[in-house]
């Protein structure tokens, strides 16, 4: 455990002792507020018909941000190791690839709530000067960044798979935004399917985010996209761990 | 310390280590001498328990590195070649995670780093950051990384590479220090500084050991059949005949340089030292000498000697 916390630490401060890390956080600071001037814009002084967290989640800034974010964040964890060769003094240390891929996965998902933070600035400007007074409410706000942690979670623990079986940032970035937009279109794809009591459609509605957000953002905790998110995530996890892992089974 | 028993190691279809075996004792400074692509580098990182050995077995302290790997590799302190670092951190800082990740307590950690920061030079950069030093800096980080859990072995590929000559004189010194009381294994294609640093050497090529020994007996094994070289101011002629008479001379060729003097090469026909026979004649004939050298042995003559037989097969 002792590893984990030295690993993360370190983990953490490549993100926060780099310029890098600061351009991701300024990046989406700006799209979270372009976003906002846009939807209350759009609103005017019209009655709102959902709270603006709702909103948000259905606007294509959210995915947007989403969708870049994670390759972004997670190209570097292995990928720039190898290619530095860092990954040959970390991995030749007494540590074990759980740990290693543990802290990695676990920074990332730090740097991506931190990066989300700026968020509940855009809530509370909004709640104080609009007639929205349900912005900055508890269960809304929690929700929503229920939402975002899990969604960042899936889509971060993919980054560390593509991360792991790619040498380069370029190509782990790569591959991972290409995972993100397939499945965006097929949460799109999802959401566009008669709803029926078919197994079928059931099992697409899993892969329908953008109701699963909706619903967070509500304040509604759903559990099949509670377990959807966790499991994909472990599943992701676990498939790194065995990629790192057969660097050491015998050829 | 170390035993490899038959290590085999091959990338897709190329076999970079072909069957190797060798054991290195407590306390000893070994090097592995070799050209690029000789599969030092290979060898070193199956030490090191960073790739896997397509066959046979490698213990470090008794510890197999494939099975026991961990703990092979708590008594390891590796540093690869080209010493990669992370550029963002600073000095003592890295050393620290490093001491850290190596299983060290917060304390004992702290005292480690300072004394290998003292030991490696490194005590007025300690609050700099790695990507700003100057390259012999970083390679003493490196060093002090390997050195920082103080491991029964260190295995350093190609320590000196890029530095210079002052720097290079200080890893020396400093890796000649820690012979004894830790075990070394480097790599190098230098060959005075295996004469200068290690107990033993190794020499590498194409994946096989080739020879072993220690530097003294492998430069006396090479010293035969090495070329002397003679300046001395006298008739060409009546030199080429001296040259002539003598049967321990194979081959000689004379050459005029500057002045009076001529230079001759001398090659022995089986191994024997030719200047003592170069300096009666001159004493013997009156005439002047300006210099008397054998040629030393470059790395290549080495390689040429040890392989020869193996080229020499297929003809």
């Amino acid at each position: 455990m002792r590893i984990f916390w030295v690993l993360l630490r370190r983990e953490l401060s490549a993100y926060f002792l780099s310029l890098t890390g600061y351009v991701i956080i300024a990046a989406i600071a700006f799209l979270t507020g372009a976003s906002f001037v846009q939807l209350i814009n759009a609103q005017g002084n019209d009655p709102w018909p959902m709270p603006v967290a709702q909103m948000f989640f259905g606007s294509f800034y959210f995915w947007m941000i989403v969708l870049l974010s994670a390759p972004v964040i997670t190209m570097r964890l292995f990928a720039l190791e190898k290619s530095s060769g860092t990954y040959e003094t970390l991995m030749t240390a007494p540590v074990d690839d759980l740990q290693v891929v543990a802290a990695k996965f676990t920074a990332a998902l730090v740097f991506y709530v931190v990066m989300w933070l700026p968020l509940l600035a855009s809530l509370f400007l909004v709640g104080r000067f609009t007639n929205q007074s349900a912005a900055l409410d508890y269960g809304v706000v929690g929700g929503m960044y229920l939402g975002i942690f899990l969604a960042g979670g899936f889509f971060l623990s993919f980054g560390c798979l593509a991360s792991a079986v790619s040498r380069t940032q370029m190509v782990a970035a790569m591959i991972s935004l290409a995972f993100g937009v397939s499945q965006f279109a097929l949460a799109w794809w999802a959401k566009n399917m008669a709803v029926s009591e078919d197994w079928r459609s059931q099992l697409w509605s899993c892969f329908n985010m953008f109701d699963h957000m909706n619903d967070l953002a509500r304040g509604a905790v759903d559990t099949r996209a509670l377990v959807f998110y966790l499991t994909m995530t472990f599943l992701f996890l676990f498939l790194t761990l065995r990629i790192v892992e057969s660097r050491r089974w015998k050829s | 310390m170390i035993e490899i028993s038959n290590l085999t190691k091959r990338y897709a279809g190329r076999t970079a280590v072909d069957d190797i075996s060798f054991h290195v004792a407590r306390g000893e400074i070994v090097g592995l001498l070799g050209p690029n692509g000789a599969g030092k580098s290979t060898t070193m990182r199956v030490l090191s328990g960073f790739l896997p050995a397509t066959s046979g077995t490698v213990r470090v302290a008794g510890f197999d590195v494939f099975h026991d790997s961990k703990e092979a590799r708590r008594r390891v302190g590796y540093m690869p070649e080209n010493n990669p670092l992370y550029p963002e951190m600073r000095v003592r800082e890295y050393l620290k995670f490093r001491a850290r990740l190596k299983g060290l307590g917060r304390r004992q950690s702290r005292e480690r780093v300072s004394i290998v920061m003292d030991q490696c030079g490194l005590a007025d950069v300690s609050k700099r950051v790695i990507g700003q030093l100057s390259k012999g800096y970083r390679q003493r980080v490196g060093l002090a990384d390997a050195l920082v859990h103080d491991p029964e072995l260190i295995i350093l590929d190609e320590p000196t590479i890029g530095l210079d000559p002052h720097q290079i004189r200080a890893v020396r010194a400093l890796i000649k220090s820690l012979g004894g009381r830790h075990t070394v294994l480097i790599s190098t294609h230098i060959l005075p500084e295996v004469e200068m640093m290690c107990g033993r050497v190794l020499i590498m090529f194409n994946g096989r050991v080739l020879a072993q020994d220690t530097p003294e007996n492998l430069q006396h094994r090479m010293a035969g059949g090495s070329q002397v070289i003679a300046e001395i101011a006298a008739p060409a002629d009546a030199l080429n005949a001296a040259w002539e008479t003598f049967g321990e001379i194979e081959h000689f060729d004379v050459t005029a340089t500057d002045g009076a003097f001529f230079r001759c090469a001398l090659t022995p026909r089986n191994g024997c030292d030719l200047r003592p026979l170069v300096f009666s004649l001159v004493r013997e004939k009156g005439w002047t000498l300006r210099e008397l050298t054998r040629s030393r042995h470059t790395l290549e003559d080495i390689y040429v000697q040890v392989t020869k037989p193996r080229t020499e097969e297929p003809e």
